[in-house]
């Protein structure tokens, strides 16, 4: 469903399409690595390495 | 004659064909549960290759660039061995090992601010990583490397001086500190000095212990009584769920320009 629609709404000749399909994923996962992951691991404090704020 | 009514097909229309009509609700519905199925697992995986490979790389590459910038800091033959015998890095002669009771200790600088370096020949002559102040992941932990606790002392202080870093990923600067053995070195430099601590012991305790960067550790509440080093870093590996502790105590301290302590110059066998 996703994946056919975007194939679908993607424009030109297949190879076209193919390759604006990896520049997606690549857009996605810098996003990913960017910005959503930093942003999971010091929210939910996935590693922490210091004891808690000084009281 | 037949009641029923012929419809009528185009001439040039192929019959429909029974397995190619348009998917049900029902297939729809599997088959974008089963896209999203991929998409998550494909979020996750890469998740897992983000925290222990990508946060590695540009941690690494960040604190690398943070140490070229100080221009006190030294970075030059850090191994002996690296060049010949007489023309090796200066050592700081016994008689420049100065007292701890003397020891200079600079103003807390600015959050976020690298003022230290760190050197730890159990860890590789090569191991030279940043001091930065603060302890936030975001701004130091996960970008600068080793933390320092504000509020706690700074090098050379009376009381303790409290530092932190990542155990696993982010450059894991604090990555073998349970191979540290009573007696090692951990040696910091700040623009002005040398400082040479002596590692004394090791504890596993709860996040919440605070206790351990306290100005004297050994016994919370109370006044200090020497020149401390905490290092505070996860437990078990990869697991926030405890803090691996080293305490040391400070031997002796020496002016920059004079050499370097022949601590770091040591070679400990590598693992």
């Amino acid at each position: 469903m996703i994946f056919p629609a975007v194939w679908r709404i993607l424009p030109g000749p297949a190879w076209v399409r193919f390759l604006l399909v990896l520049l997606l994923i690549a857009a996605i996962v810098a996003a990913l690595f960017q910005w959503v992951y930093p942003w999971f691991s010091v929210t939910f404090d996935i590693e922490e390495a210091s004891v808690e704020a000084v009281p | 004659m037949s009641a029923s009514v012929e419809v009528p097909t185009q001439p040039d229309a192929p019959p429909p064909d029974p397995r190619r009509r348009a998917p049900g609700i029902g297939t729809r519905l599997v088959s974008l549960v089963g896209e999203l199925c991929i998409i998550a697992g494909a979020v996750v995986g890469l998740y897992v290759v983000w925290q222990l490979f990508y946060t590695d790389v540009v941690a690494d590459r960040e604190q690398a660039e943070v140490v070229e910038d100080l221009d006190w800091a030294y970075t030059g033959a850090i191994t002996a061995g690296d060049v010949a015998e007489d023309d090796g890095p200066q050592v700081i002669p016994a008689e420049l090992h100065l007292s701890p009771d003397t020891a200079p200790v600079m103003d807390e600088p600015g959050f976020a601010e690298t003022f230290a370096t760190f050197y730890v020949p159990r860890w590789g002559t090569d191991y030279i990583k940043p001091i930065s102040q603060g302890v936030t992941r975001r701004e130091v932990l996960d970008v600068l490397g080793i933390g320092h606790y504000p509020g706690t002392g700074m090098p050379g202080a009376y009381g303790n001086f409290a530092i932190s870093a990542h155990r696993t990923t982010y450059g894991k600067p604090f990555n073998r500190i349970a191979e540290l053995q009573e007696g090692d070195a951990l040696v910091v430099q700040t623009e002005e000095a040398w400082y040479v601590y002596r590692v004394t012991e090791h504890l596993i305790v709860d996040p919440s212990q605070v206790e351990v960067i306290a100005p004297n550790p050994y016994d919370p509440g109370a006044a200090p009584d020497g020149h401390y080093i905490t290092l505070t870093s996860c437990h078990p590996m990869y697991s926030a769920a405890e803090r691996y502790i080293v305490h040391g105590e400070l031997e002796y301290w020496a002016p920059t320009g004079n050499g370097v302590p022949a601590e770091i110059l040591e070679e400990i066998p590598q693992p």
